[in-house]
């Protein structure tokens, strides 16, 4: 049984492999469509990367670190995203920020800001389905470093912005690497949220993803190039995660 | 509380060594806190330089009097002098927090800093000057492993560097958990070495091993449910 299930998670990466039009890879990927949405993926995932970093670092802070009320709630809150289809993930984003919506209204009459269909709504959406992967990372990490390791250190003479600085962060490093690769990578990899919330507008919120899908109907080469440059970012992000999801030895 | 021979004020201070006649106490404790399951009820005095072994069964509370003299953990009632200045006392709500207490811990598991090399985890502490960082790597024969990772270092060796560390900061107190479990015999030696040097500051060591406790202390404390049951020199 082990076998099949290799075999089905093995067998679609060879077909892909397979059937790549590897002689016109350079020039399928250097055409103009595939380079714009290589490039309003890059700005969205790197965008969502740093938006990600802000909020989820404080938030996994405070999941790992303080005692509150409805803990477990807010943290069920947190990962339901990761479970969640990410079209419904686009659907609530629709109704709680768009022009209609339930705070983008007052986005809208107040400052005149609309996020759906716009590169910035883009981010939203990849922000929205990206944000668990590192706050999970982070959480997990400040649980097992753990709170004696910073008591340790004060016991040294060491303030608490000391600790922070010298040891706990040090420490953290690692782990926010990890959680940020993936992040970055469910973002690089957004669809259903993406396109529901933010459409599918060339140049604007058409990623990478919804370049492929697309060009699946016109132009199944480009579609098998686009993914083989989905994969290699795959692969890639493993070697950073590489302590959490690989062997070492 | 239960034990009369606790609550004599002479216990504690039956005999004192010259010179530190007139010494407020390293240790002053008297007081109880809770932790989970365990009550920790305990008076307690220790003199400057002095050595004292605390021993008992697993759940006795040993570790919880380490952490509530290094500031982890807080008096629910009573308090706690170090050097004679009251660090915590549960009645006015007065806690001093571990940075400005003067403590080196050795806690059971070390907890050495794995992302910083060996001689920067003994100097960790700001109290640390270079000269006894230099010291104490050479007393514990770490001067060759000053570069290496603490992940890169033997039990005996990491249990040097932790000792190094807490000793580092010049504590007023020294606080360590069974220092000997895992110990190679080179090791035990060099420590047991430096703990028998005049100038160590008050010590509490915490083991479940009689010939340590009997070969090294002035006293042996016997803990049994958070209740001192013994107190002998």
């Amino acid at each position: 049984m082990a076998v099949v299930g290799i075999t089905v998670l093995a067998l679609p990466l060879v077909g892909l492999v397979q059937r790549a039009p590897w002689t016109s890879l350079g020039d399928l990927l250097g055409r103009r469509p595939v380079l714009e949405s290589l490039r309003v993926s890059l700005t969205v995932s790197l965008v969502t990367a740093g938006v990600v970093l802000v909020l989820g670092t404080p938030l996994a802070w405070v999941l790992a670190r303080v005692e509150m009320p409805f803990r477990r709630l807010v943290r069920a809150l947190v990962v339901l995203p990761m479970v969640l289809p990410p079209v419904v993930g686009g659907t609530a984003l629709l109704f709680a920020l768009g022009r209609r919506g339930l705070v983008g209204q007052w986005l809208d009459r107040w400052f005149d800001v609309a996020l759906p269909f716009t590169m910035a709504g883009a981010v939203v959406a990849a922000v929205f389905v990206a944000l668990p992967f590192y706050v999970v990372t982070v959480e997990g990490a400040l649980r097992t470093t753990g709170d004696e390791m910073e008591g340790l250190a004060a016991t040294l003479g060491a303030p608490p912005l000391t600790v922070l600085r010298r040891v706990t962060l040090p420490r953290l490093v690692p782990a926010m690497g990890a959680g940020l690769a993936l992040a970055w990578a469910r973002a690089l990899g957004e669809f259903g949220a993406t396109i529901t919330f933010a459409g599918n507008l060339p140049g604007r919120t058409r990623t990478l993803p919804l370049a492929t899908f697309q060009a699946m109907e016109s132009d199944p080469e480009a579609a098998l190039a686009l993914s083989l440059v989905l994969l290699a970012v795959s692969l890639a992000v493993l070697i950073p995660t590489r302590n959490r999801w690989l062997p070492t030895r | 509380m239960s034990d009369p021979r606790v609550d004599a004020p002479t216990i504690a201070t039956t005999v004192l060594a010259p010179g530190t006649v007139g010494a407020p106490p390293a240790v002053d404790l008297a007081g109880h806190t809770s932790v989970g399951d365990l009550t920790l009820d305990v008076r307690l005095k220790v003199r400057p330089g002095e050595l004292v072994a605390v021993v008992g069964p697993n759940g006795a509370g040993k570790t919880t009097l380490l952490r509530l003299v290094a500031g982890l953990v807080a008096l629910d009632a009573g308090s706690l002098s170090l050097g004679g200045r009251v660090v915590d006392d549960a009645t006015s709500s007065g806690f001093v927090t571990s940075h400005r207490r003067r403590v080196g811990w050795v806690p059971q598991d070390r907890l050495l800093f794995d992302h910083l090399p060996v001689a920067a985890n003994v100097g960790f502490s700001p109290r640390a000057t270079p000269e006894r960082v230099a010291h104490l790597l050479a007393e514990l024969d770490l001067v060759d492993l000053a570069d290496r990772r603490p992940t890169d270092c033997s039990g005996g060796q990491a249990q040097r560097v932790a000792v190094a560390r807490a000793l580092a900061g010049a504590p007023d107190v020294l606080l360590l958990d069974e220092p000997s479990t895992a110990l190679d015999a080179e090791s035990r030696r060099r420590i047991y070495h430096l703990l028998e040097d005049g100038e160590r500051p008050a010590t509490l060591l915490v083991t479940h091993d009689p010939g340590e406790a009997a070969g090294l202390a002035d006293r042996v404390v016997e803990l049994a449910t958070g209740q001192v049951v013994g107190d002998a020199p």
